[in-house]
């Protein structure tokens, strides 16, 4: 290994030590907000947004998908579209139902 | 007869075989637990207002706070060893994957104490909807450490031969078994609030 290599994976164990922490303390944060006098909305609003955040920093730097080709991220981005019509139907079905009472 | 591109990147992808495979895996995997999330959402809409919220007081917070930890530790201990193999350091390798190993272990521990204390209070999935989307969804993730784990054992001892003689498949290896590891955290990093906190 040329000591350029080696100065990058220290420079990548720097980031990971900094992801590990931001996941810790939004750990803390997350469980903290949980206590705050919030409504349903707020709350659930508050802790996806934090979850979201945290997924997002595995996503990107534990499994390095910030530096990953494009194929994988074509894959992805489908999934995510159809996880999004997943989420969205028993909403769909709630709103129909409101309509119709 | 070698199997093609499992340490070269295919020309027409950018990257070797198993790891479009894994990435194809994991979105399947995003489907099924995008399936039981969607599920949580219609039995939360369905519940009476507030009864969710209700029905989880009876969740121990700082044993799942203290899960969701050890599960993050678990995760920067899967890339160290990654790392480790990077560097040529197979000792570290050997150290961190170990302690991966411990962090899975520790997560399952806990997951046993909470579901004994359940089961103790006399709470199954039959006790309302909100138990039965708790223990399928937990009880998943629970399988998924316990395959996780398996694998990884596999390549802590008897696999890490192949670091003597194909060290750059075995890498790949680990970095494949990491993708799946950090994808089974992603999945907990959700599971936790929506499940112990709101």
């Amino acid at each position: 290994m040329s000591s350029g290599d080696d100065v990058d994976i220290q420079s990548h164990i720097k980031v990971y030590m900094m992801v590990f922490a931001s996941l810790a303390v939004l750990t803390i944060v997350t469980v903290s907000a949980s206590y705050l006098d919030l409504t349903s909305g707020e709350a659930i609003f508050l802790a996806l947004v934090i979850a979201s955040i945290k997924g997002s920093l595995v996503a990107c730097f534990f499994m390095h998908l910030i530096s990953e080709k494009a194929l994988i991220t074509w894959v992805l981005m489908l999934t995510a579209g159809f996880f999004f019509i997943l989420m969205f139907l028993p909403m769909a079905s709630f709103i129909d139902q409101a309509q119709i009472g | 007869m070698e199997i093609p591109y499992i340490v070269d990147e295919r020309p027409d992808t950018g990257i070797y075989n198993a790891k479009l495979g894994i990435w194809l895996f994991l979105a399947s995997e995003v489907m099924l637990f995008g399936g039981l999330f969607s599920s949580y959402v219609f039995l939360r809409l369905g519940a009476p207002v507030g009864a969710f919220h209700e029905w989880g007081q009876e969740l121990n917070i700082p044993l799942a706070t203290l899960n969701t930890l050890i599960l993050i530790s678990s995760s920067m201990t899967m890339v160290m060893s990654w790392v480790s193999l990077k560097m040529n350091d197979f000792k570290k390798f050997k150290l961190y994957m170990a302690l991966t190993l411990l962090c899975a272990l520790c997560f399952l521990v806990i997951k046993y104490l909470e579901y004994s204390a359940k089961i103790h209070h006399h709470i199954y999935p039959s006790t309302n909807t909100f138990y039965a989307i708790y223990f399928t969804l937990t009880g998943l993730h629970g399988l998924h450490i316990i395959g996780g784990m398996v694998v990884l054992f596999y390549l802590w001892v008897p696999g890490s031969n192949m670091w003597k003689i194909k060290p750059e498949q075995f890498t790949n290896r680990i970095e494949i078994v990491g993708l799946y590891w950090h994808f089974v955290d992603l999945v907990w990093i959700f599971l936790f609030p929506i499940l112990y906190l709101l």
